[in-house]
């Protein structure tokens, strides 16, 4: 590709992060037992963490590529955490 | 090598803490130990000049991400071939509390096939939850490899506190026996919570404070020189520092955690 000629498009991307399945959630199980003490109804809570980050890339998958690889070095731990990341274009 | 030479670098940044327990328990054994901040390490490039290398407990850039997770990266971004030279000279690195977090996010623990780009462990939030700041019994689990346990007996049963939130020790759900097995197998595992006679903890609060698996306290990477625990020797070094040192007979001058500095500084004296 002729650098000279990349058009640089600004998106931004929804990063979630929670626990893989079957890994206890203490912090959920907390927020639970507190909601059912205020006489809410909930089953189970997940406890989860979300980032929002605004990236530059050529392309959607040059961006997608580039948080896949953020998420695995620093936003999840993949021993424990599952990450869903979700782009679009930002104005 | 005189004692007195040996150099132990003690990482600061913002939300470390007892760096200064860390650097008198160094210096009581005769060792010179600096507190340095992880921006001068990088910006004199120095590393390769101390002996030992300490990431002292605390909740480094307030715990954002993941415990430990921040300093991590940002030390191995920075310092990255110096920590790769560091490691395979066999200098002992330390990790102490949120110390053992930033080995085990760094790769550097337990780096199973050396150092690993992504995590190959986790500590995980306390079960059941809570910051748990409380006296622990550790068992001694290691055979010999682990440069900083070298002056305690296998089996020994050792008492320090703790002050965590997230401890909880796992290996990846799918392959944790095989983890384990090789962990025992390479003689890393170092130390795991028990009772006061030395009976494993079997999973059970208090005695496993934070629902680590396998009662897991402390591994060494297999080479032995870098090791992570989540108990704070530092803060076990005089016999003063016990919770009930008043009580009874006098209390002895030095206890249990000095063993762990005594270890590394013998180990270093005697190779360099």
């Amino acid at each position: 590709m002729n650098s000279a000629f990349t058009v640089f498009m600004r998106y931004v991307a929804r990063v979630e992060v929670g626990l893989k399945p079957g890994h206890s959630d203490p912090e959920g199980e907390t927020t639970r037992d507190s909601l059912a003490e205020m006489n809410y109804a909930v089953e189970s809570v997940k406890v989860g963490k979300v980032y929002e980050l605004f990236v530059e890339a050529s392309s959607l998958e040059e961006a997608e590529k580039m948080v896949d690889e953020m998420c695995r070095r620093l936003l999840a731990n993949p021993v424990k955490d599952n990450y869903k990341v979700s782009i679009e274009e930002s104005r | 090598m005189d004692r007195n030479n040996i150099k132990a670098c003690i990482v600061r940044v913002g939300g470390t803490n007892c760096d200064a327990e860390t650097k008198r328990s160094f210096e009581e054994l005769g060792v010179k130990a600096e507190v340095r901040h992880l921006s001068e390490i990088a910006k004199s490039n120095n590393l390769l000049e101390f002996d030992i290398l300490v990431f002292p407990g605390g909740f480094s850039f307030g715990d954002y991400v993941r415990a430990g997770a921040i300093l991590a990266k940002s030390f191995s971004a920075k310092l990255n071939r110096r920590l790769k030279a560091f490691v395979e000279e066999g200098k002992p690195i330390l990790g102490i509390c949120n110390g053992f977090q930033v080995l085990v996010e760094a790769g550097l623990l337990p780096a199973f096939n050396g150092i690993s780009k992504y995590p190959e462990a986790a500590l995980a939030t306390n079960l059941p939850i809570g910051f748990r700041c409380r006296w622990v019994y550790l068992k001694h689990e290691n055979s010999g490899k682990c440069v900083f346990t070298k002056k305690i007996p296998k089996g020994k049963v050792l008492r320090m506190p703790i002050a965590h939130a997230e401890g909880r020790f796992m290996f990846p759900k799918d392959s944790e026996g095989s983890c384990l097995e090789r962990l025992v197998d390479n003689d890393q595992l170092v130390f795991r919570y028990c009772d006061e006679q030395g009976r494993g903890a079997g999973g059970k609060y208090p005695y496993n404070p934070n629902g680590s698996f396998y009662g897991i306290a402390g591994i060494c990477n297999p080479e032995g020189t870098v090791f992570g625990l989540m108990p704070h020797p530092e803060r076990a070094f005089y016999g003063w520092q016990l919770p009930d040192w008043t009580k009874g007979e006098k209390p002895s001058e030095f206890v249990d955690g000095r063993l762990i500095f005594e270890s590394v500084v013998e180990h270093v004296a005697a190779k360099l």
